[in-house]
């Protein structure tokens, strides 16, 4: 397991939620605040192992948690169950095309919200829900979709630029080189 | 399809949440605060980087400018020292009469300022967090306002922050009192998701006759938040469940998308 990688979308995933509570621009705009954790979660699971899958889900869950009025931890399972489908499915999509990421990222950002709001009507809680909750699904998974390829072009340009490259092996070896003709 | 290690990753998961939701709420809430306490550098950050152009504003700010700024706030308060001594009187009134009736006397309002540092990031919920907590004597249900009205309660406190559950919210309800000749009383409740400067009024009596632009105030019972702290006007009603009660909308007074600081009123 590449532990860069891990590092990076645990920071990322950090950062994504404190942005969504500290600038609540989004919300006065659209009415509803993007979240970006899915969006993550589909690229973690196309490109990292399943441990990283499982982290980012309990850190991520946990950060969310722990800054809105949810209760703690009823985020991670959501979280979970969309990275391991898209983990345990991803020798069949062909993570390299932009529409293969958009289609992810709309159905990951579209799922994990409705999974967070059955868990907790099923919890007994009491969300804040109304025909407006309607719109602000259609916003976060709209945001999701757009953010998926984002993530990706900027988790190939983190890994390109600071995660380490293998350096390629060339089948020309100056020793080994044949000189035509008589030596000298 | 599914390897060993996608179960045992699916095993730990479902194991941590298990464990989570398991602790006690004491221990929740902690481990809430605990969490929620690794985003304070950034917030401290994020307030810097908000005061700079401020601080910038200030320091470039013409001297004939400041000097009438201190003239408007000179006059401003000598305007509200008159109106203090009035207060004042009228309260001590209030105090003698409250006293030959045998009354118990008014306890002027103790609050404390606090700043909104940020909101929830969940779409179901309608809170904000404030920079005060247990150390500046912030507990649980405490009345939240500002000079608008009223914002909200203290719904978890930390020691160094708090969590507000502001009005609209299906966990923040209140009774509410309409200043009309029958004092008609109900329960301020949760409003639509997207609009947040409206909440509904409900359980007010099938004969109530609300008009738009009637007061509507804190009416003192239920036991958090005291009397007559202003929430909004009313905009309009409707008999709900075949005229057996009434509902209405209200329009809050103060702006809930727009909170940067708030009051606790302090017991």
């Amino acid at each position: 397991m590449n532990a860069f990688n891990t590092i990076l979308i645990l920071a990322v995933a950090f950062l994504a939620v404190f942005g969504e509570a500290a600038f609540p621009g989004l919300r006065h705009l659209l009415g509803a605040q993007v979240d970006l954790l899915p969006a993550l979660m589909v690229c973690a699971a196309l490109n990292t192992e399943i441990v990283t899958v499982a982290l980012l889900a309990v850190f991520g869950g946990l950060w969310f948690d722990a800054l809105s009025a949810n209760p703690l931890g009823i985020t991670i399972l959501p979280l979970f169950i969309i990275g391991f489908v898209v983990c345990s499915r991803r020798d069949l999509i062909l993570r390299g095309l932009p529409f293969a990421q958009i289609v992810l990222g709309t159905i990951a950002s579209a799922a994990v919200p409705a999974l967070t709001v059955l868990f907790l009507l099923t919890g007994g809680r009491e969300p804040l829900l109304g025909w407006g909750s309607l719109w602000q699904w259609l916003v976060m998974t709209a945001g999701g979709a757009v953010a998926t390829p984002v993530i990706f072009a900027l988790f190939d340009w983190c890994n390109h630029a600071l995660g380490y490259q293998p350096r390629t092996e060339i089948s020309f070896r100056s020793d080994r080189e044949i000189h035509r003709g008589r030596r000298k | 399809m599914f390897k060993q290690k996608h179960y045992l990753a699916l095993g730990a998961v479902t194991l941590v949440a298990m464990l989570i939701f398991s602790l006690p709420p004491s221990a929740v809430a902690r481990l809430k605060l605990t969490v929620g306490s690794l985003f304070l550098p950034l917030f401290g950050l994020v307030n810097t980087a908000q005061q700079l152009p401020v601080a910038a504003a200030d320091a470039i700010l013409p001297r004939r400018e400041l000097l009438q700024q201190v003239e408007n706030l000179r006059r401003e308060n000598e305007q509200l020292k008159v109106l203090a001594l009035q207060t004042g009187a009228t309260s001590r009134e209030n105090d003698q009469l409250r006293s030959l009736v045998g009354w118990q006397r008014q306890v002027p309002w103790k609050l404390k300022l606090a700043n909104v540092v940020m909101r929830d990031p969940a779409n179901w919920w309608r809170t904000v967090e404030i920079d005060l907590g247990t150390r500046d004597g912030v507990t649980e249900n405490l009345p939240v306002l500002t000079a608008d009205g009223l914002v909200g309660r203290v719904s978890s406190a930390g020691l160094t922050r708090s969590q507000v559950v502001l009005i609209g919210d299906p966990n923040c309800k209140a009774s509410a009192l309409v200043e009309n000749p029958a004092h008609d009383i109900g329960i301020i409740n949760a409003s639509g998701p997207l609009d947040n400067s409206l909440v509904e009024l409900t359980y007010l009596s099938g004969s109530a006759n609300l008009k738009p632009g009637q007061n509507v105030i804190t009416s003192g019972l239920g036991g958090i938040f005291p009397k007559g702290i202003p929430i909004g006007l009313v905009v309009d009603s409707r008999p709900v469940e075949f005229g057996l009660y009434t509902e209405a909308r209200v329009k809050l007074s103060a702006n809930l998308g727009a909170l940067e600081q708030v009051w606790v009123l302090l017991p």
